[in-house]
């Protein structure tokens, strides 16, 4: 049965098993429209970045199926993974480069992204002298380059302290409202989650499948103080019900 | 350079040669009796004899030149071989599996069980020396080009994967990269590693233009301990100059991204 056309992916009753045994995911059903935001939490080791890995091909379904709309695809790693001889520009250029887009057209992409990430300072300095936000700053700049369309992000700001993380979660907001891309998001941190997505879907312990899901209705441009809003703690607490394996009835709020 | 910069770094080595000297000249004039004193002449008969004496100098200084070129040509040799070979290892298993017990085995041997050997079959020539000096210096070149081309991480392999990059793609935006520092600390061993081998080598071949190693021989046949130690210093200091010209090269490409060149200390 084809899927609609606004549907970018479509996972469906997905299972991939490594070679010594062990079950990453099973079962897992998925489907992201086209400008969702998506993203996927559960407890380390469940298969999250798993999920990922497949959508972009990095690794194959050992059963059921992997559909991706023709598009753009980007693929953040939890690692900025920048090489550390590389100036920030070329670090940025890389994927371009790869993708054969000539020099100069090249050059001006980096700058515009690079002014997008707030880097434009930086174009001449290795990874080494930048901070840790800065550097997943650049990581996403690589992929921005290539203007994707379906951005897989691999719980990027897993690595930053709380300060760092926030403030990328705003500017990545802010990129999500400005651009014109869907997004899928792993992470760990439920507030992370609440804040950043249209929907929230939450993995079960491994073998990972989805075990529910809370739309999260705010719009977008989201703005800081929308952290401390008594609705987006009702929210995050359905979605952490839903991790320790209840039907979302917590009957307290975290703080988020 | 700042007083401080002179006492931590400059005056302990500097004082160390001074107790070195001074242990020197103890054993040469103090302990050793006057016909006894051609065992260890005190230094500055070594710099006299060896160095100032004009003829003696010539001679050594032609010496060192063979050995020099003896040892630059086997350096180059090994270094080209053993990046090519590290690098098919690192393309393909069987590869690695065929060739890698034999580069343990070369490294191994005994180089000097095989020179008598190595001369028969190619002369004891120029060529002769250059070949051992490159089967000594080709170890490191392999290993530490195989080792550096596996350093790359998996994400990074990852992210070239995402954009369908080719073997040689690989090899040129990440690999060869991602393996300049083990590679060239591998360099840099068999840089001194082929000063050795071509003294060596030439103490064994005793035909044509002598090197440091038929001068150490004739010293020695002579008890010409003031030149044998000036050939011995030369020799050293041709080690020093490859381990050096070496680091400079480490710190020139990879100094600036590479967390430890070969002069960083943890600290």
């Amino acid at each position: 049965m084809p899927a609609p056309a606004d549907v970018m992916l479509d996972v469906a009753g997905v299972e991939r098993t490594f070679s010594d045994g062990t079950a990453a995911v099973r079962e897992l059903d998925l489907r992201v429209r086209r400008g969702e935001f998506v993203s996927v939490v559960g407890p380390s080791g469940c298969g999250k970045s798993t999920l990922l890995r497949l959508v972009s091909g990095l690794e194959p379904a050992t059963a059921g199926t992997v559909d991706v709309a023709p598009c753009r695809l980007g693929h953040v790693f939890q690692d900025p993974t920048l090489l550390p001889w590389r100036t920030v520009t070329r670090n940025v250029e890389l994927l371009a480069e790869l993708e054969g887009i000539p020099r100069a057209e090249r050059r001006q992409r980096v700058e515009r992204v690079l002014d997008l990430v707030g880097l434009t300072g930086f174009a001449r300095a290795r990874p080494a002298a930048l901070s840790g936000g800065m550097r997943m700053r650049a990581s996403l700049a690589r992929s921005l380059v290539l203007e994707p369309e379906l951005f897989l992000l691999d719980e990027p700001f897993g690595a930053l302290d709380e300060l760092t993380r926030e403030r990328m979660n705003d500017e990545l907001v802010a990129l999500f409202a400005g651009g014109a891309f869907t997004v899928l998001f792993v992470t760990h941190s439920v507030a992370e989650a609440v804040f950043l997505s249209s929907r929230v879907v939450v993995m079960s312990p491994r073998p990972g499948r989805i075990v529910g899901e809370v739309a999260v209705p705010f719009p977008y441009p989201r703005p800081t103080h929308l952290r401390f809003a008594p609705e987006f703690g009702r929210l995050a607490a359905q979605v952490s019900g839903l991790l320790r394996g209840g039907g979302g009835q917590a009957g307290w709020v975290i703080s988020a | 350079m700042s007083l401080a910069v002179v006492r931590t770094r400059w005056l302990p080595p500097a004082l160390a040669f001074a107790v070195f000297l001074g242990l020197w000249y103890l054993v040469s004039e103090v302990l050793l009796d006057d016909d006894r004193r051609f065992l260890l002449p005190p230094p500055h008969a070594v710099v006299e004899v060896a160095f100032l004496d004009p003829v003696n100098r010539a001679a050594l200084l032609r010496g060192l030149a063979l050995s020099a070129a003896v040892a630059f040509t086997g350096f180059l040799i090994a270094a080209v071989i053993g990046v090519a070979i590290g690098t098919a290892m690192s393309q393909a298993r069987w590869v690695e599996r065929s060739l890698y017990p034999y580069a343990v085995l070369l490294q191994c041997v005994p180089i000097l069980a095989l020179v008598p050997v190595i001369g028969f079959w190619f002369d004891f020539g120029l060529t002769s020396r250059v070949i051992v000096t490159v089967l000594i210096a080709l170890f490191p070149v392999i290993s530490g080009t195989l080792f550096g081309l596996r350093s790359a991480d998996r994400a990074q392999h990852d992210l070239l994967s995402l954009h369908r990059a080719s073997r040689v793609t690989r090899l040129v935006k990440l690999q060869f990269p991602s393996a300049l520092p083990a590679l060239l600390t591998g360099l840099q061993v068999a840089a001194t590693l082929a000063v050795v081998g071509a003294v060596v080598g030439d103490l064994f071949f005793k035909q044509g233009t002598p090197g440091i190693g038929v001068l150490i021989d004739l010293y020695r046949a002579r008890l010409q301990t003031e030149q044998l130690l000036g050939a011995a210093l030369l020799a050293c200091l041709l080690g020093v100059a490859a381990f050096s010209v070496l680091g400079l090269l480490i710190r020139a490409t990879t100094g600036g991204w590479h967390g430890t060149t070969a002069y960083d200390r943890p600290r």
